[in-house]
């Protein structure tokens, strides 16, 4: 094709995507002059390059669209139709585009319907009594760029130009006047094409390959003269790579142009008012990335558009502006950027989504009922799902989420959803800024390598079968004690069947400890060398379907390695995937809430035929023992235990400590003390939301639950502490005055686990189940020396009661401390500057004591 | 240059060999022929895929045709690899040794024997019979098919 012509085309689409954008704009805010001078700029750029270019239907076309705008500069009203017309006008200048860029010329056809439409509505308002309505004055708000035309030199330059009524062949005054103002525009940017820059991007990839080979070298290599230059190649290589990523960084605005036209026009279509808000147009992403969500952002668009949004009457009625409001916004947040697709609708119907998830047969409905709100709404990225009852031109075919998640997947990005009935729903998007090139940590396993992408690997923890951190199993299941949580693992070797089966789970080694969202786990390696950049390489196609992997790349020394998928490991798992990232802070708050609500139990059989259960976190460790080393004084059982004489307590009369073969035992421990529940079997570990019944009134068990579809006790470990040692509870109270504690929490199955606790460090305890409760508590003129209170709590939370008791004189010296299941980085911090004095997870039974004595002891000296 | 009768009557053969027997790749479709050294294994793929390897600064996926064509191991070969390319994807075919490449006419050729085994029936387009044996023509594209002889194994 001709190089003008190409040009011409690739410029015209640009202007067009912008001119559609400027017009709906203008047609909100009639009276912005510098909205219209911007689209008078752009047509009359078509309309004179049409003419140069000899493409006399586009130029017709152009000005007369050209002449209806020049009433709106005329100061005639904008309305509806007219831009309506001349959006119809860009249509057909964009079919008329498309066919020159297949055929290279003009394509046979009329356009004098839509000119003799346009003509006589430009007509049409050059009656006089408009005509004498106000002109508007024309000033530019800001200095001109260089390369711009002031709003005269435009005025003269469009009078100036001939329409094709004039008849005039091109060879005269328009096109050079065009081509001088390129030049100008020339001199500050120019045209490259996507292939100059993706071979750029390819050289230096392989550059950067280069410098890792010779660095590689270089390390091998005590002392050599190489090393200082090869510093310095290497920062220099550094810095072009990230001026070559530069180039192909793109606005997500870029993204964005279509959609003001399309929800204008799915508007009109649907009949609503809807308004589209865009912020963060100019967040700058790689261009690839900018392709591969082009597609997913419109079609969330519509279907926020079609969905979301209710009818006017329907806004009305329940209250809301008659104009309803999506939001487009995206912003940079460490590496990523995140981009949120908001509106203000009806929500997302949950019991529709329900409905159609057993339908489809997604989930049954049993576990459905376990579902919170946000787990259900997830499944409308699920294929097939639609919740609307009508299938529209627009959306509801239910082919769509899915596709808008697995486009979101390939990039290495995350969905999330919200959704508040009547409220709205915000779709959140987290994607890699670059896919190109990754920072990796390079481990072993059975002698091979792999790359595992630096950005969700959170730490290394050295494990050895006899080490500090070693890998415990709780049935079959390998898990990681680390920072007073349960790290689930997978052993490397086993997930990739790399070797020997006999092989695959040995515990010595490292764990990379992954974050993927909310949830963490370990991959445990072999070995760990160093972290690279790598430059992800697609994988080949028939290695595509291996959901471990994500790419593969070449080493500094010349190998190929496989790239670790984050995702496709925690898959693995057979977890619920987590659908993504939650960045908004209540969205946090509320994923916190759900998690704080879930609890892990381990589940065993003692005794009684129903199973029995106890909250993993208070197991310090399982024990299978040879039931020979099981000592017996009187009616009390013992065995060495890690140079101890530990006692064993069997839960309720009819368990049997058994004289042959192995015996599973429980075991918590308590700083230096330790104690083991005998039981007859372990049967599982599950995380559960589950309702506790406390009405229980049989010793050692504090209620029961339905875990699982089954009937389970939940045991008191409290209640079989001081049986194991008579002074349990009374060794560690101090033998003071005691203090008054107020313990805070909704869930009554916390309470009656950790009142045993904070009694024997010595405090007489009160207890509220709400945060209201405890308020009025305190304000009754309950002397509190101490407030330990959950924070995830219905209405009034833990950080409104502290703000509620700090903003009182009486009240404000409270000494508090915050209980949290899911302590993170963010939570802790709104934690102090609320006015915690300490925040302690909650299952961190040691933490909790050593927390209230710390704030028991600076209590005394102020009493003093 | 070969006119365009003989075009169609003879072929250009690469002949390689894998285990004893003798195998012929269209000329055409082979882009180089070269000496495998470091291969990386690619854990859960198909047992067809010997892994993969860097070629130049490319990423290549090799193939095993041993494997692929039910030619048990004994441990020798698979030492030298043909590249090809499809669908703008480049592949390693490993193989034992690479031979001569042969012009070979239809009045050597013959179809497929009924008999032959399943694996190389599915990817042999003919044979041809030579003074000092057979020779297999591999079809390149059906090689690279990996699943159907997946599913049928």
């Amino acid at each position: 094709m001709d190089e003008l012509l190409r040009e011409f085309l690739t410029e015209t689409h640009e202007s067009l995507d912008l001119v559609d954008s400027g017009l709906v704009r203008f047609e909100q805010e009639p009276n912005n002059a510098e909205i219209l001078a911007n689209i008078f700029r752009l047509v009359h750029t078509i309309k004179g390059t049409c003419g140069f270019l000899n493409l006399p239907r586009l130029a017709a076309l152009a000005h007369a669209a050209e002449s209806l705008m020049g009433r709106f500069r005329d100061g005639y009203p904008v309305t509806q139709d007219a831009v309506s017309l001349i959006l119809t006008t860009l249509d057909r200048i964009k079919e008329i585009l498309d066919a020159i860029e297949t055929q290279q010329t003009e394509p046979a056809g009329t356009d004098d319907n839509l000119i003799a439409r346009l003509d006589a509505m430009a007509e049409a308002m050059s009656q006089p009594a408009a005509h004498a309505g106000s002109l508007v004055y024309q000033v530019l708000e800001r200095p001109l760029k260089p390369g711009e035309a002031t709003l005269d030199e435009l005025e003269r330059a469009f009078r100036e130009t001939p329409g094709p009524a004039a008849a005039r062949p091109a060879e005269t005054a328009p096109g050079r006047f065009v081509q001088s103002n390129d030049s100008k525009i020339a001199s500050q940017s120019i045209r490259v094409t996507v292939e100059t820059l993706e071979h750029l991007m390819t050289m230096v990839s392989e550059l950067v390959l280069t410098r890792n080979q010779l660095m590689e070298l270089a390390r091998r290599q005590a002392d050599t003269d190489f090393k200082q230059p090869l510093q310095r190649l290497s920062n220099v290589t550094a810095e072009l790579q990230e001026g070559v990523m530069k180039t192909r960084m793109q606005p997500i605005g870029n993204a964005w142009q279509k959609l003001p036209r399309l929800v204008r026009d799915l508007s009109s279509e649907l009949g609503k008012q809807i308004e589209l808000e865009m912020q963060g147009a100019e967040t700058e992403l790689d261009r690839q990335i900018l392709d591969m969500i082009k597609d997913p952002l419109t079609h969330m668009v519509r279907n926020s558009a079609d969905h979301g949004i209710e009818a006017p009457a329907q806004r009305l009625a329940a209250g809301k502006p008659e104009r309803g409001t999506i939001r487009l916004a995206a912003r940079h947040e460490g590496g990523h950027i995140i981009i949120e697709v908001s509106d203000d609708g009806r929500g997302l119907d949950t019991r529709k989504i329900r409905s159609k998830a057993i339908a489809l047969g997604l989930a049954p409905e049993s576990e459905l009922d376990k579902m919170s709100d946000a787990q259900i709404q997830r499944f409308i990225f699920a294929a097939g799902i639609s919740t609307s009852d009508t299938i529209t031109g627009i959306s509801g075919r239910g082919v769509g989420m899915d596709v808008v998640q697995s486009n979101i997947d390939q990039i290495g990005g995350t969905i999330d959803v919200k959704s508040v009935p009547g409220q709205g729903t915000v779709f959140t998007i987290k994607i890699p800024l670059t896919l190109a090139i990754i920072s990796a940590l390079i481990v072993a396993a059975d002698g091979e390598r792999f790359a595992i992408p630096q950005v969700a690997v959170k730490e290394l923890v050295r494990v050895r079968g006899d080490g500090e951190h070693r890998v415990e199993r709780i049935k079959d299941t390998p898990v990681l004690r680390h920072r007073n949580k349960l790290l689930p693992l997978i052993f490397l070797r086993k997930f990739l069947r790399l070797g020997d089966p006999a092989e695959h789970e040995s515990g010595n080694g490292f764990v990379v400890v992954m974050q993927i969202g909310q949830e963490s786990f370990g991959i445990l390696v072999d070995r760990v060398f160093h972290t690279e950049e790598i430059v992800v390489k697609p994988l080949a196609s028939k290695l595509r379907h291996i959901q471990a992997f994500s790419g593969n790349t070449i080493l500094g020394d010349g190998a190929v390695i496989m790239i670790l998928d984050p995702n496709g490991v925690a898959a693995a798992f057979g977890s619920a995937r987590s659908a993504g990232f939650s960045t908004d802070k209540s969205a946090e708050s509320e994923a916190q809430a759900q998690t704080a609500k879930k609890t892990a139990l381990l589940i065993f059989r003692a005794g009684s035929p129903s199973p029995r259960a106890v909250p993993l976190s208070l197991v310090t460790r399982l024990e299978e023992v040879d039931a020979r080393s099981i000592e017996s004084v009187g009616d009390r059982h013992l065995i060495q235990y890690r140079g101890h004489l530990m006692p064993l307590i069997c839960p309720g009369e009819c368990v049997r400590v058994r004289e042959s073969g192995t015996q599973p035992l429980l075991v918590f421990s308590d700083g230096d003390r330790s104690m083991a529940l005998v039981v007859d079997q372990i049967v599982d570990i599950v995380e559960e939301e589950f309702e506790i019944e406390v009405s229980d009134r049989r010793p050692g068990i504090l209620g029961s639950a339905i875990v699982k579809g089954e009937a389970t006790d939940i045991v008191d470990v409290g209640h079989y502490l001081p049986l194991a040692y008579a002074d349990w509870l009374g060794s560690s109270a101090p033998k003071r005055i005691r203090r008054h504690l107020l313990l805070v929490d909704d869930s009554a199955f916390f309470r009656n686990m950790l009142v045993p606790v904070l009694r024997a460090a010595g405090f007489s305890v009160t207890t509220a189940s709400s945060g209201q409760e405890a308020f009025g508590l305190i304000r009754g003129g309950g002397a509190f020396d101490l407030v330990v209170t959950d924070l995830q709590m219905p209405d009034m939370d833990g950080i409104a009661l502290a703000h509620a008791l700090r903003a009182e004189p009486a009240t404000a010296k409270i000494p508090m401390i915050a209980l949290s299941t899911m302590p993170t980085a963010d939570m802790i911090d709104r934690v102090r500057r609320a006015g915690f004095h300490d925040f302690v997870a909650k299952f961190d039974r040691q933490g909790l004591i050593a927390a209230i004595k710390e704030q028991a002891d600076p209590m005394t000296s102020q009493a003093a | 240059m070969p006119d365009t009768q003989s075009q169609i009557l003879s072929s250009e053969y690469v002949t390689v060999m894998i285990g004893s027997q003798l195998f012929g790749l269209p000329i055409s479709r082979v882009q180089d022929v070269f000496v495998l050294q470091q291969i990386t294994r690619v854990p859960l793929a198909s047992d067809d895929i010997a892994g993969v390897i860097n070629l130049r600064g490319r990423i290549v996926t090799a193939i095993d045709l041993r494997r692929r064509l039910g030619v048990p191991a004994d441990g020798r070969g698979g030492a030298m690899a043909v590249g090809i390319e499809s669908e703008g994807e480049s592949y390693g075919l490993v193989i034992d040794a690479v031979g001569e490449v042969l012009k070979l006419g239809i009045e050597t050729a013959e179809p497929v024997p009924v008999n032959l085994d399943e694996r190389l029936k599915r990817v042999a387009s003919g044979v041809h019979r030579l003074d000092n044996g057979l020779l297999v023509v591999l079809d390149v594209d059906r090689l690279l098919d990996l699943k159907p002889i997946e599913l049928a194994a």
